[in-house]
């Protein structure tokens, strides 16, 4: 292959455990680096992405920043991929979205002792939370899904060099879990 | 003084008494529970997982499942306001919005007083006369802006609901073109008789030459199921009538169970004869509650004329009843499985098929489930004799359907017609102008424009269920298709991801497109949502939720594509004002406060 593709990955409202998935593909790693470079990923630290061929973010939307990072990855990759079930459904943050923000707020930092000494902190440095948690495909366009809380190496690995591939990826019975 | 858990013993026992002690009768126990208090307390929940031996998460997993089942408090009156598209285009939204505010309660919250809660419901079968509502179970029909007026004045006042001006609990027939069944002329008792002259082991078979199918929508051949049933191993043989009519737009069964009760009895005890059944259900859907009391008389008057019991008209060893089961607010329960499950008192949840059953139904043991048309069906194919019930109607479809039409055309009601009427003499026939489309069969059915109206209802062509709503050309296709995808999603069981969460994303992607914010884009989606759903569900619910937005799509694609942004992609909620509450509580209005549209 001429040119390695470049990769960019990111959690949002997410626990990492996709990426935790993402390294159980174990020893192919290697074959993998062979043939992507990593960008923007908590595996490089590189702390904005550049022009990338394929995108993979994890978790859901759920503050401003989160919109801001979802915009540089759409602008810059040119295959979004939306990874575990937060990120194609909101997942467990999304909870929170039978509950009123005022609310959620008030109890954590105002009812609640030990926090924050009594005011919900307003630091510009801080991203405002969203009122609801969303998926990415709510929030821009997304190329392709993968689902599982979170989906195993096999399926990420599968789904990866079938794209790499240029083959439209297919995850069989085994390997596609919603749950 | 008693104490609290001593108080739920109170009422909570005899009950349990009427019921046997059985966890088989968890939900028949829970409805009445919650008739006696007004909703299940944590004390009774205590009290009962004790009785039955079953953990606290049993019962409340029943309890959430079911609509009508509540864990909290509710109003003294609970006002339910049917939200079928027949209710809607009659106005009903419009009612409950002046309720609401008559009554200063926010729709799906208690009053502060605790005096009522107002809220909608899936179709509660009234829609050739709606706008509907349900008053703590209570059937009242017609609608109109005085009559919610009076009903919010009779709240306030607490007047009893039997003090309620009885006229606004008529439910009518509304019979408006009747065939061999609704014209029947048998007396109780005279099919049983012309079936025990035929000999017992003979019934199937007139059933099968008759070429009876199913009248629930998918069209089995009834003889096939009675004698697989039958000749299933069981230590029991059960007869089941679905009466769980829960299509919107459908309430052929509502009319039957209505003033045809006795056909009803008499089809079921006809099929407890032919397979060897001794117990029989009959499950009534909870919106059809008020019926209760007067089916139970007429069981209790069969049961005197020696139409049920022991040795039935005279017939030793004939021994047969019936025992009506109470559904509680959930569309799955019409399917057979689900019902089933419901039966023995768990959430009704599909079973995995096969085995059918017929061969592993209620208790696992061989069971019969017809719904409600048939076995008065098969009462009438008995008393005709095979050769004349098949020569009506269609070589594949014998007999007769009911139909029931609603929606926009001058005499809604229940039409009978030999099978193989087309679409055009329906609407002929009810009186309807301007047609743009019909639903038949209801939203798991087909949406037909008038291209096809000459297209003929049976199973060569147009199965149905017996729903045929009407829509004129003054209705917006993509709002009727919005409101089926909405009831699907509330009534979808949950219990598989694909249906759970995917009829949540199409509610989601067509509410995007509602608000002005769908693109091209979504329409794919939509088509590709579509695929998923069909191909992974676990039952027909799953399979059949796209199905009104992809024939409106097919029929009527401007009605979407002029709410299209011309943009490629549009996020489906507005960014920075999701952003607003959190501004409000923290009080920032800074730069990073905000979410500017993305290229501003």
């Amino acid at each position: 292959m001429s040119r390695k593709l470049r990769v960019a990955t990111t959690s949002l409202a997410g626990c990492f455990g996709c990426h935790m998935s993402l390294l159980d593909i174990d020893e192919r790693l290697f074959p993998l680096l062979d043939i992507v470079e990593f960008d923007r990923s908590p595996l490089t630290d590189i702390k904005h992405c550049g022009p990338c061929d394929i995108g993979i973010i994890e978790g859901g939307i759920c503050n401003a920043e989160n919109v801001h990072v979802l915009r540089e990855f759409r602008t810059h990759c040119k295959i979004l991929i939306s990874i575990g079930a937060c990120a194609v459904t909101g997942g467990l943050p999304a909870q929170r979205n039978h509950l009123d923000l005022g609310a959620c707020l008030t109890e954590v930092y105002l009812t609640e002792p030990g926090l924050a000494h009594g005011h919900i902190p307003n630091d510009p440095e801080l991203p405002l939370p969203l009122d609801k948690v969303h998926p990415l495909h709510e929030v821009v366009k997304i190329d392709y899904f993968i689902p599982g809380c979170p989906p195993s190496g096999d399926a990420i690995w599968k789904f990866l060099t079938d794209l790499i591939a240029g083959k439209t990826p297919e995850l069989r019975h085994g390997l596609i879990k919603y749950d | 003084m008693v104490s609290d858990s001593g108080l739920h013993a109170t009422y909570l026992g005899p009950i349990l008494e009427r019921h046997g002690h059985a966890a088989a009768n968890l939900l028949q126990i829970l409805c009445e529970a919650q008739e006696y208090y007004g909703y299940i307390h944590p004390d009774a929940v205590d009290y009962l997982g004790a009785m039955l031996h079953l953990p606290r998460s049993r019962i409340e997993g029943v309890a959430t499942f079911y609509s009508f089942l509540h864990l909290q408090p509710q109003g003294e009156y609970r006002v339910l306001f049917s939200d079928n598209i027949t209710d809607r285009m009659l106005g009903s939204t419009a009612l409950m919005q002046q309720m609401c505010q008559q009554m200063w309660v926010e729709p799906g919250k208690v009053s502060e007083d605790g005096l009522l809660s107002i809220n909608t419901t899936s179709c509660s079968g009234m829609c050739d006369q709606g706008p509907a509502m349900l008053v703590n179970g209570r059937a009242i029909t017609r609608l109109t802006h005085q009559c919610v007026q009076e009903i919010g004045m009779l709240i306030r006042n607490r007047t009893p609901l039997v003090d309620w001006p009885s006229d606004f609990f008529v439910v009518d027939d509304n019979i408006r073109r009747r065939g061999p069944l609704l014209d029947n002329k048998l007396e109780p008792g005279d099919s049983l008789r012309t079936a025990l002259a035929l000999g017992t082991q003979n019934i199937v078979g007139v059933i099968q030459q008759s070429c009876l199918r199913g009248r629930g929508g998918a069209g089995f051949p009834t003889g096939l199921k009675w004698e697989s049933c039958r000749n299933a191993q069981g230590s029991e043989h059960y007869v089941v009538c679905n009466a769980d009519e829960g299509e919107p737009g459908t309430f052929k069964d509502r009319v039957l169970l209505a003033s045809y009760a006795d056909l009803v009895f008499e089809g079921m005890t006809l099929c407890a004869l032919a397979i060897g059944a001794t117990q029989g259900y009959l499950y009534l859907r909870g919106e059809y509650r008020y019926l209760l009391e007067f089916l139970q008389f007429v069981l209790q008057r069969r049961r005197e004329q020696n139409l049920l019991g022991k040795n039935i008209l005279g017939q030793a060893g004939f021994d047969f009843d019936i025992a009506i089961h109470l559904g509680a607010g959930a569309y799955i329960c019409g399917e057979e499985s689900a019902l089933i499950e419901s039966l023995e008192g768990k959430r009704g949840i599909p079973r995995n098929r096969p085995p059918f059953p017929v061969t592993h139904g209620f208790l696992q043991q061989p069971t019969a489930v017809d719904n409600v048309e048939t076995f008065c069906q098969a009462a009438l194919a008995i008393q005709m004799g095979a050769d004349n019930y098949r020569a009506i109607g269609t070589p594949k479809s014998a007999g007769s359907k009911l139909i029931s039409v609603s929606g926009d055309c001058p005499r809604p009601g229940i039409y009978e017609y030999p099978f193989g009427v087309s679409v055009r003499e329906v609407l002929h026939d009810c009186g309807a102008v301007n047609t743009r489309a019909v639903q038949v069969s209801g939203p798991s059915g087909v949406c037909i424009a008038e291209a096809e109206f000459d297209r003929r209802l049976g199973f060569e062509d147009l199965p149905t269920a017996g729903a045929f709503m009407v829509f004129d050309d003054s209705r917006d296709l993509f709002e009727v298709a919005r409101n089926f995808v909405h009831f699907f999603a509330h009534e979808s069981c949950g219990f598989c991801t694909p249906c759970r969460v995917g009829t949540s994303m199409l509610k989601a992607t067509m509410d995007k497109i509602a608000a002005g914010l769908g693109t091209r884009y979504d329409l794919g989606e939509i088509e590709h949502l579509d695929h998923v759903l069909q191909t992974s569900s676990h039952c027909g619910l799953g399979r059949t939720a796209c199905n009104p937005v992809l024939h409106t799509l097919k029929h009527f694609r401007p009605a979407y594509e002029n709410r299209l942004k011309s943009l490629e992609f549009k996020p489906a909620f507005d960014l920075d004002g999701a952003l607003a509450r959190a501004r409000q509580m923290t009080g920032r209005d800074d730069a990073g406060a905000h979410l500017k549209p993305e290229g501003a």
